[in-house]
């Protein structure tokens, strides 16, 4: 299986490059993709220089163009397009069936891929996907299970790329609207969720309060960790307690399905994180690598270095596994 | 300007789990409105919950259509399960008018007259006519969009006809997770069809207290009601033909007579607000995402 690695900086990109990725994703430094942070992404510079720097040690770029054409602004997402098609981009990753169409029509040799944003979770949707746009791969949401995925690739004429590590969407990409409700700026349309423009940290009785947009998104109390509020992983009233309504503060973890992953046809792996820092890819993409290449017996001991990752956070196979649910 | 007088008002899915009966005695009484143009009716949100309403539905398209309602059959919007792709290519092989909300539905509709719901992601006036070209009638655009990018939607495929969300609890995410029976100490698999014990939504409030979310089976919705009552004149005038009103528990017969009202100028929107809050007091409002702001807004007329 192919291992995709994030980087949200040129630095990050060698990095990943050097500690073994077959292909690095990476976005412009503008709202067309979906990690649109303060301090990350590439210049149309920098992207030609990582382009250029992976195709001399033959590593992949996957340009992710991810979000959704705001009405009227169409023309950032298109010159976007053209601009990672004339960087020499391996694959343009696309959400906007429209974005699909232009560069479909364009760029007819161009290799396209859908983006977990566009939520094609079963097999006529990701053949909607071929049929229309020609993609050629699919980057399926985290909401099947490995037995669904397996029943999803034999139905389809498309590579199948599935996350692996890192974090963890509770709710199906591309079709989750609740950090603009709260905030005014979501993934689909500003590439944002949870911005930390409207993060805020405060004490009160002893306990540190997180909280977005003037809501209360936990309370930690003393010698627990306080962590970001991510607005789908916070303690909530619900039903007469106090819980994780959604889910924990967990992230993703799925190397003890790997095999599975790989029977059921899985082409290639992805690895989230294109805000973390180039050190954490860097080892994520070493660890992963090794343990992918490494007999049975000797993989248990990469995954557990990989795991010291996780922050000392938990880590889950949310939806891979049948019982998340 | 097209004048508010035309936009049409459609009764748009039960979003919860309504017992059955409750659910065809709700749309008998939709029937003999004289204020609702359109409705679209069937399960949206969780596969499991279709053999409730199932028993009631021929009877339900029967009484509506005699009744003159022009009738379309919603698809489900998460579509994973073999059971769930199968039951999505009947309904499109159907001689039903179809709302798609996946892209599996797309496909399958592809060619023939179809509605888009709000589930398919249309951020622009190229995927609406993309969408138009493909046999797509009306499109129920999705909540967050403002009336910016409504306009121009609308100006970029102006020959098919749009909708929006004027009433009720917003949809704002789907899971594989169920959140709902999560709350009860059950799991999707075995969820004893818990959220059927909150025919209006389950709240989710902050450890502060602060009314904040709805969870509605595997669907989180907004906490607030969206009501655009004074944006009527605006919506008409960007091209939007058709409002929608969710089925919240109260009388919405009432509701589509409030919003016909003010669409007709009978009622002034201020007015019109104060008349809603007598009949739905069941959550706060909100039209923030219209105005460019969060969802949870109220920007006052």
């Amino acid at each position: 299986m192919e291992l995709i690695c994030p980087a949200g900086t040129p630095a990050a990109y060698r990095e990943a490059v050097e500690a073994g990725a077959d292909a690095v994703y990476c976005g412009f430094r503008d709202e067309t993709n979906a990690r649109n942070f303060p301090g990350l992404n590439f210049s149309r510079e920098e992207m030609r220089e990582a382009v250029a720097h992976g195709r001399a040690r033959n590593v992949h770029t996957y340009v992710a163009l991810n979000t959704f054409m705001r009405a009227g602004a169409e023309d950032l997402w298109y010159r976007a397009a053209d601009d990672a098609v004339a960087a020499g981009a391996h694959a343009l990753i696309l959400a906007d069936m429209a974005l699909m169409d232009y560069v479909a029509t364009i760029y007819p040799d161009q290799r396209l891929h859908v983006s977990v944003q566009a939520s094609a979770a079963n097999a006529d949707a990701v053949n909607f996907m071929v049929e229309s746009f020609g993609a050629k791969r699919l980057v399926l949401p985290r909401v099947l299970t490995v037995a669904e995925i397996a029943a999803l690739a034999r139905q389809v004429d498309c590579e199948l790329e599935v996350f692996a590590f890192g974090g963890l969407c509770v709710m199906a990409e591309g079709r989750c609207s609740l950090s603009s409700y709260v905030t005014g700026q979501s993934p689909n349309m500003q590439g944002v969720c949870s911005p930390a423009s409207h993060v805020r940290y405060r004490e009160d009785d002893g306990d540190m309060v997180s909280e977005l947009a003037g809501f209360t998104i936990n309370r930690f109390g003393e010698g627990e960790a306080a962590g970001y509020p991510t607005l789908c992983k916070g303690r909530f009233h619900i039903a007469e307690s106090a819980a994780y309504a959604f889910e924990d503060p967990v992230s993703l973890d799925v190397m003890d399905q790997l095999d599975a992953l790989r029977a059921a046809g899985v082409t290639a792996l992805k690895i989230e994180g294109r805000q973390r820092g180039k050190a954490y890819v860097a080892e994520v993409v070493s660890r992963l690598r090794h343990a992918l290449s490494a007999p049975p017996e000797e993989r248990q001991a990469h995954l557990a270095q990989l795991r010291r990752l996780s922050e000392g956070q938990r880590t889950t196979a949310g939806a891979y596994e049948k019982k998340w649910r | 300007m097209a004048d508010p007088k035309s936009l049409k008002i459609t009764m748009g899915p039960v979003p919860y789990l309504w017992d059955g009966e409750k659910w065809r005695d709700f749309y008998y009484r939709i029937a003999e409105s004289g204020h609702v143009d359109a409705v679209t009716l069937g399960e949206v949100v969780c596969s499991k919950r279709d053999h409730f309403t199932r028993p009631f539905l021929d009877a339900v398209v029967q009484r509506l259509t005699d009744a003159g309602k022009s009738v379309a059959l919603a698809s489900l919007a998460l579509v994973t399960q073999e059971r769930e792709a199968k039951a999505t290519r009947q309904l499109a092989a159907s001689e039903a008018l179809v709302e798609a909300n996946d892209l599996s539905a797309l496909r399958l509709l592809s060619g023939r007259p179809h509605l888009v719901g709000p589930f398919v992601n249309v951020y622009n006036g190229a995927t609406a006519r993309l969408l138009a070209k493909r046999g797509a009638t009306r499109i129920c655009l999705g909540p967050e969009l403002p009336a910016a990018s409504i306009a121009a939607i609308i100006a970029g495929a102006p020959e098919i006809e749009y909708e929006i969300f004027a009433f009720g609890r917003l949809p704002l995410a789907i899971s594989a997770r169920c959140a709902h029976a999560r709350a009860k100490g059950h799991s999707k698999d075995n969820c004893q069809f818990v959220c059927g014990e909150e025919p209006d939504g389950l709240d989710v409030d902050t450890l502060d207290g602060q009314p904040f979310l709805t969870v509605n089976g595997v669907q989180t919705m907004s906490r607030h009601c969206q009501v655009l009552l004074a944006d009527l004149p605006e919506l008409a005038g960007m091209g939007v033909t058709h409002l929608r009103l969710s089925p919240q528990v109260c009388d919405m017969v009432a509701v589509a007579q409030i919003y016909a009202e003010t669409r007709d100028g009978l009622l002034e929107p201020g007015e019109a607000v104060e008349r809603l809050q007598g009949v739905y007091a069941g959550a706060p409002y909100a039209n923030g995402f219209l105005h460019g702001r969060a969802g949870m807004e109220w920007i006052a007329a």
